[in-house]
């Protein structure tokens, strides 16, 4: 028997089971396993508060447990600035930072992030005051369409942070020495950022100029 | 997605209490892979426990000299801890081959090792499976099967095994700890964890009940040599291998070696690491010997040993 071998579980056995915890040495109490699926028990949403930080200002919200970071970020505070690509983590687009850290915002639910602080595109910088990745970007003409533009900077903010840390990549030479700055590095590196347009090397000088490498 | 209940876990003993007392739970760590299943409604769980805030995300000597790595700890942390890329560097090496850097930032040592087949059929539901749907089939038996095994396969299913890490660490030899739903701890090499399809349905995956928790992956005290993983795919990054090689590499040419993309599990064997010494043909004749390629896959036969000689020639060379 492993994980994925038990049996599908409705909805309303679910909270049998949750009623009966005491039962805790039976995963799967012989009632669930006997109980049919009810698809209209199953339609209903689960509604979690959840209060995280963004871009300096406390939100506090109450979703559906199945919102995804992204989707509460441009839907329930409205900050579009963030996109929707793929919304499998093959893009990069939804790219955020979350607690220093650039991640996938489509891969993550909104309720996972009970206190945590994160920085979209509109955080990084704001017209008249952009952050040097977002200058770089537009001097450089890191971008055609713009729709990746937003997960690209956030990317390579949150990219040249893991480089200065020595944090190693797949062409990194020998990971106890540790990365040099490089093109080679922060292409690797940006790899989890697709751009439909192909902008590439445009991005790339834009990181170079941030880095201070040539690239 | 299927609406689901969410709670978050505050220790592994109360991860392990929450999940058995709802049918149905499912623990999430990183959520790269559950959640982009959940999305497909490929996995349904009724209930999630977040394992987020149980700790178990520390990198820890063991007494022996070897390496405790917490299950929550995450891909990218793991592979720039001085104790991995010193003392283990095919880790490293092998964890950022795999996914991107956003991900790898939120992917969890567990979640890694639990990662699910990326079989295209399993993904489209309006295909047969076995896997997602056991006894409709496998859709990829005659369909298209360059990305699939070349052995280790049933009847059943045909899949290949997607993680990087996890080959590393069948070469290393490390441990898998699990929490078993009586909260006493059980060990298991990592080479038992992954189970091959087999002749029954459902086919098998991981040698993990449901409920049990993963706490933490033990490497043995580090064993030098040259270290290497060599991933071959169809672009220079953030694609899953077609084929990859881990290696551990003795100055006296002795070693172990294990492969990817090749099996429903890494695949390696004793035989295979005895036959090192004499090159990367006697290794491969050895390990892929009762081989079932098709016309399609045929070709990683051919890449696996090639790989592997590159990668011998790598280790007398640097
Ligand atoms: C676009 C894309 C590309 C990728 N490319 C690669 C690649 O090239 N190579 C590669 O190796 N990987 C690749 N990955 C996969 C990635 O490595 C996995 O998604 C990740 O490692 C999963 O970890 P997680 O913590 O996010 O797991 P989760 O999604 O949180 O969980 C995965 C499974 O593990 C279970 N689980 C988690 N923690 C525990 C625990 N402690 N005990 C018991 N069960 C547990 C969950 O219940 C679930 O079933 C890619 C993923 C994406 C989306
Ligand atoms: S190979 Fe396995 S995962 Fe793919 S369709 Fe067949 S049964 Fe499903």
């Amino acid at each position: 028997m492993d994980i994925f071998r038990e049996p599908k579980v409705s909805r309303r056995a679910v909270i049998v089971g949750g009623a009966s915890s005491a039962a805790v040495t039976a995963l799967v109490p012989a009632s669930a396993q006997d109980a049919k699926p009810s698809t209209l028990a199953a339609s209903v949403p689960e509604m979690l508060k959840v209060s995280f930080t963004v871009n300096g200002k406390v939100r506090e919200l109450e979703l559906d447990t199945r919102t995804t970071l992204l989707d509460a970020l441009r839907e329930h505070i409205q900050l579009t600035g963030t996109k929707k690509g793929c919304d499998q983590g093959q893009c990069g687009a939804c790219t955020v930072i979350v607690d220093g850290r650039r991640i996938n915002s489509c891969l993550t639910l909104a309720v996972m992030h009970e206190g945590d602080k994160i920085t979209t595109i509109e955080g990084l910088g704001a017209v008249g005051d952009l952050h040097p990745m977002q200058a770089a970007f537009l001097k450089h003409d890191g971008y055609q369409c713009g729709y990746c533009t937003p997960g690209q900077i956030c990317s390579a903010v949150g990219m040249l942070a893991e480089l200065k840390a020595g944090v190693p990549s797949h062409v990194t030479a020998d990971p106890a020495v540790g990365p040099k700055f490089s093109n080679a590095e922060t292409r690797e590196r940006m790899s989890g950022n697709i751009c439909r347009c192909g902008a590439y090397s445009n991005i790339q000088e834009a990181i170079a100029e941030v880095a201070g490498v040539r690239s | 997605m299927k609406p689901f209940s969410y709670e978050r876990a505050t220790s592994p003993a109360d991860a392990v209490t929450r999940a058995a007392a709802k049918p149905g739970a499912r623990f999430i760590a990183g959520g790269t892979n559950l959640l982009d299943l959940m999305k497909l409604e490929i996995s349904t769980p009724a209930h999630l426990v977040d394992v987020n805030g149980i700790g178990l995300d520390t990198i820890e000597k063991t007494a022996d000299g070897g390496l405790r790595v917490g299950a929550l700890v995450r891909n990218t942390d793991l592979a720039s801890h001085a104790a991995v890329t010193k003392g283990y560097p095919l880790l490293s090496k092998a964890i950022v081959a795999g996914a991107s850097g956003q991900l790898r930032n939120k992917a969890t040592t567990a979640g890694n090792l639990m990662q699910r087949t990326r079989c295209p059929y399993f993904y489209d539901k309006n295909l047969p499976c076995n896997k997602r749907d056991p006894g409709t089939g496998c859709a990829a038996a005659g369909g298209y099967s360059r990305g699939h095994s070349v052995i280790g396969v049933s009847g059943n299913c045909v899949c290949a095994y997607p993680s990087d890490m996890t080959v590393a660490l069948h070469a290393l030899d490390a441990t898998v700890e699990i929490m078993q739903l009586d909260r006493t701890t059980r060990t298991l090499p990592v080479r038992d964890f992954h189970l091959l399809p087999g002749d029954d349905l459902p086919v098998g995956e991981f040698a993990l009940k449901p409920g049990e928790l993963i706490t933490a992956v033990v490497l043995p005290k580090p064993v030098g040599g040259k270290q290497l993983y060599h991933k071959v795919r169809d672009r220079a990054s953030y694609a899953f291998a077609l084929v990859s090689v881990a290696a551990i590499i003795q100055p006296d040419g002795t070693g172990h070696v294990a492969f990817g993309g090749v099996a429903p599990k890494p695949w390696r064997s004793d035989a295979a690491d005895a036959a090192l010494p004499r090159g990367a043909k006697a290794v491969t004749d050895t390990l892929f010997a009762d081989a079932t390629p098709t016309d399609q896959n045929q070709f990683k036969l051919t890449l696996a040993t090639r790989t592997l000689g590159a990668v011998l020639i790598d280790a007398k060379a640097s």
